[in-house]
């Protein structure tokens, strides 16, 4: 595994996005500015040092005393340096971020289920709805204050096929 | 008792032992349990003696729901209508901690007990049951199906007006 070259190569190349970078274990996390998050995810894939060709996984995290209130991380793999690379963003309650599904397929579910559980719209995705839950859900339960029972626990379930209604 | 009250009986009873001994299962697992499920059709277990093997992929040609796993809000619907498709008679066992109460997961998500959406005959609890606790299941429903008066299903008309 060669020495990531991210961190430097993104200073130069974005100077003004580039708001944290993180060593820990050999382990590299940058924190980007979620204006630019396009054009560093393009630079990070495009650049032939780089090549973060794979998008192994895209989460979101609500730190509800944090503000902005939510981040999310990116984990990105070069399969021709045999690299990886976690890219991180925040994004404040009622705010919204641009996809990325358009540079990493992988990224479309993956975004869905952010949105799904978190409530966060990725601009210009082209199929934002709900993945993991029932389309009629109320509610993002991954956020803090959602209630983990749900709001109506101890009723009774009401299920009712179409022919019924 | 009359003659045909007395007819009725035991007509009815040889109807019961037929339904009782040819009990076919749905196949159909949600979580977990359903993999204890299909070890109780494997030759250590073999649920065959008690005439239950044949798993039917289709809800048309089953007696039995054997709800093993969580039922999740999202599979409410789905499962109750597999359990409308099914012809009577039918008959459902709630195998696990899940299907009989939402077991472990108290959350949003999941159904809090099968019971909610269809009517349970015989819960077995676990988490998850032994293949022997689906056993003892489908022998305590046998017992209930041997146990059905005459006249509580209107399925098979009886001659002396009777319903069986
Ligand atoms: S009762 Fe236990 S084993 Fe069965 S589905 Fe629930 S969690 Fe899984």
């Amino acid at each position: 595994m060669a020495k990531c070259m991210a961190g430097d190569l993104l200073k130069e190349t974005f100077p003004e996005a580039v708001r944290d970078i993180e060593e820990f274990r050999r382990e590299t996390s940058i924190t980007i500015d979620a204006g630019k998050i396009r054009e560093v995810m393009t630079f990070l894939k495009e650049n032939e040092k780089l090549c973060y060709d794979l998008l192994l996984d895209l989460a979101g995290v609500d730190f509800d005393d944090r503000s902005p209130r939510f981040m999310i991380a990116y984990l990105l793999h070069s399969t021709k340096f045999n690299n990886k690379l976690r890219i991180k963003t925040t994004v404040a309650e009622g705010a919204s971020l641009d996809t990325v599904s358009d540079i990493w397929i992988a990224a479309d579910w993956m975004e869905r289920e952010v949105y799904d559980l978190f409530g966060i719209i990725f601009n210009n995705h082209p199929y934002l709805r709900r993945i993991l839950l029932p389309e009629d859900f109320v509610g993002h339960p991954l956020r803090k204050d959602f209630p983990v029972k749900g709001p109506d626990f101890g009723q009774p379930l009401q299920v009712c096929l179409e022919e019924e209604r | 008792m009359g003659v045909e009250a007395a007819a009725a009986a035991s007509l009815q009873e040889v109807i019961n032992w037929a339904r009782k001994n040819s009990v076919w299962p749905v196949t159909f697992g949600l979580a977990c349990c359903a993999l204890e499920m299909m070890v109780a059709s494997s030759s250590t277990y073999d649920i065959a003696r008690f005439g239950s093997e044949v798993f039917r992929p289709s809800p048309r040609q089953t007696d039995l729901m054997i709800v093993a796993g969580t039922v999740t809000k999202k599979m409410a619907p789905m499962l109750k209508r597999i359990y409308e498709q099914m012809p009577e008679p039918k008959w459902v066992i709630a195998y696990g901690a899940c299907a009989c109460s939402g077991g472990i997961f108290q959350t949003y998500n999941v159904v809090q007990g099968v019971d909610q959406i269809i009517p349970v005959d015989v819960y077995v609890p676990g988490c998850p049951p032994r293949p022997e606790g689906l056993l003892k299941g489908i022998i305590t429903l046998q017992e209930k199906i041997a146990a059905e008066p005459a006249g509580q299903r209107n399925l098979v008309s009886l001659p002396w007006g009777n319903n069986g």
